[in-house]
């Protein structure tokens, strides 16, 4: 606006990269959000940033990891979790975080979302869901809504979705979430508690992508679909997951499981910890 | 029958002075989404005509003085173009003067 505003910085600039900015992000994207609420939770928990680890994987929310100024990995298709796995397991002390979109941790990645959740790995993932995989052209992904227009599905797509929220509490998440990019405030209080609960996270965030998947959609400009999820979205408190829908006319949102649980790294510490005292106890015997 | 005011001052509403809100856009990071236009509760920003140096055309803040400082606009660009910062507005305090 004028010089004033030049000397001003952001309020979050120290925790991006400044050389990297702008992000490579479209207009309306809904990933920059997404980092906005990340970051601003970090900044309201006061976290030391040395402790924290920001994983992603491929995709355009894969950039992430490049663009939050905390130590981070940008890892290959689907291996985000696993690469998390090891850094929380090697050295406890760390918040690991990781910030993938849903074609990655969802289908390639699949197994390893299922298995670290069931094992309650204590790592928070934050999934952007745009229902596509945006960055290669618009292809259909595991979260791809029935009858969607996508580049690899040009009469429609005649695959079921995945439920995210679901398949997160059915495999053992201590805490799933999810929201639409428009609650903010509320995606900030989720990322916030899931940063401060012990065990495996899921918060879903669902994103515009008014380039590709929303355009090929006709569902209008970034603001008429962020209208839509607006309109359509209903907030719910521990409702059942699995009735837990995204349809045109109802987005389920809310927190679906919030329940304690010991994480895989305390009970292989514990675990350790009690056999070398057994078998230190039978050698001195 | 004219309708009645029936809404009251509160008891220490002199006491407390509102928040008074600076807005400032980074103009050349904006990349026209309109988000913060669009979801201001208050409607204090507006599209300007001037084209910034990506091509868009960034927001410009019409009436500073109406912002409610609810930050809604900082917490939902995805550009971190858009910031709002509290002056305090207090009678004889030179600080919180608008320049």
């Amino acid at each position: 606006m004028n010089n004033k505003d030049l000397m001003l910085q952001h309020p979050l600039a120290k925790y991006l990269r400044q050389e990297r900015m702008p992000h490579i992000w479209c207009e309306g994207c809904g990933n920059g959000i997404l980092l906005n609420s990340f970051l601003e939770a970090l900044d309201e928990l006061q976290l030391d940033l040395d402790n924290i680890v920001v994983i992603s994987g491929i995709g355009c929310i894969g950039r992430a990891a490049g663009y939050v100024n905390v130590d981070s990995f940008h890892t290959t298709h689907g291996r985000a979790i696993p690469f998390a796995t090891g850094v929380k397991l090697a050295n406890p002390q760390l918040k690991v975080v990781v910030i993938s979109g849903d074609g990655d941790l969802f289908a390639i990645g699949g197994n390893h979302f299922i298995h670290a959740a069931r094992r309650n790995v204590d790592i928070k993932v934050i999934c952007a869901n745009n229902f596509n995989y945006g960055m290669t052209g618009g292809q259909y992904g595991p979260t791809t809504p029935l009858e969607a227009w996508t580049t690899t599905t040009p009469y429609g797509n005649i695959e079921h979705p995945f439920n995210l929220v679901h398949l997160a509490a059915a495999s053992g998440a201590v805490y799933a979430a999810r929201w639409t990019t428009l609650q903010v405030r509320r995606l900030k209080a989720s990322i916030k508690k899931a940063l401060q609960k012990e065990g495996f996270s899921l918060i879903e965030v669902i994103s515009p992508c008014p380039e590709i998947y929303d355009r090929y959609n006709k569902l209008g400009t970034a603001v008429e679909v962020m209208k839509w999820f607006k309109l359509v979205s209903e907030v719910h408190k521990a409702y059942d997951p699995a009735k837990a829908v995204i349809t045109k006319n109802r987005i389920i949102i809310g927190e679906f499981v919030d329940i304690e649980k010991p994480s895989y790294g305390r009970l292989l510490r514990e675990m350790t910890a009690q056999v070398k005292e057994d078998l230190e106890g039978e050698n001195t015997k | 029958m004219t309708p009645q005011k029936l809404w009251r001052k509160p008891l220490d509403a002199e006491k407390i002075g509102l928040p008074k809100a600076e807005i400032h856009v980074i103009t050349d990071l904006c990349k026209g989404c309109d988000f913060c236009i669009e979801f201001c509760p208050k409607k204090v920003l507006e599209k300007s005509n001037k084209l910034n140096k990506r091509g868009a055309y960034p927001p410009k803040v019409v009436d500073e003085d109406n912002c409610a400082l609810c930050s809604f606009c900082t917490a939902i660009c995805p550009e971190f173009a858009v910031f709002t910062i509290e002056k305090e507005r207090r009678e004889g305090s030179e600080s919180g003067e608008k320049q």
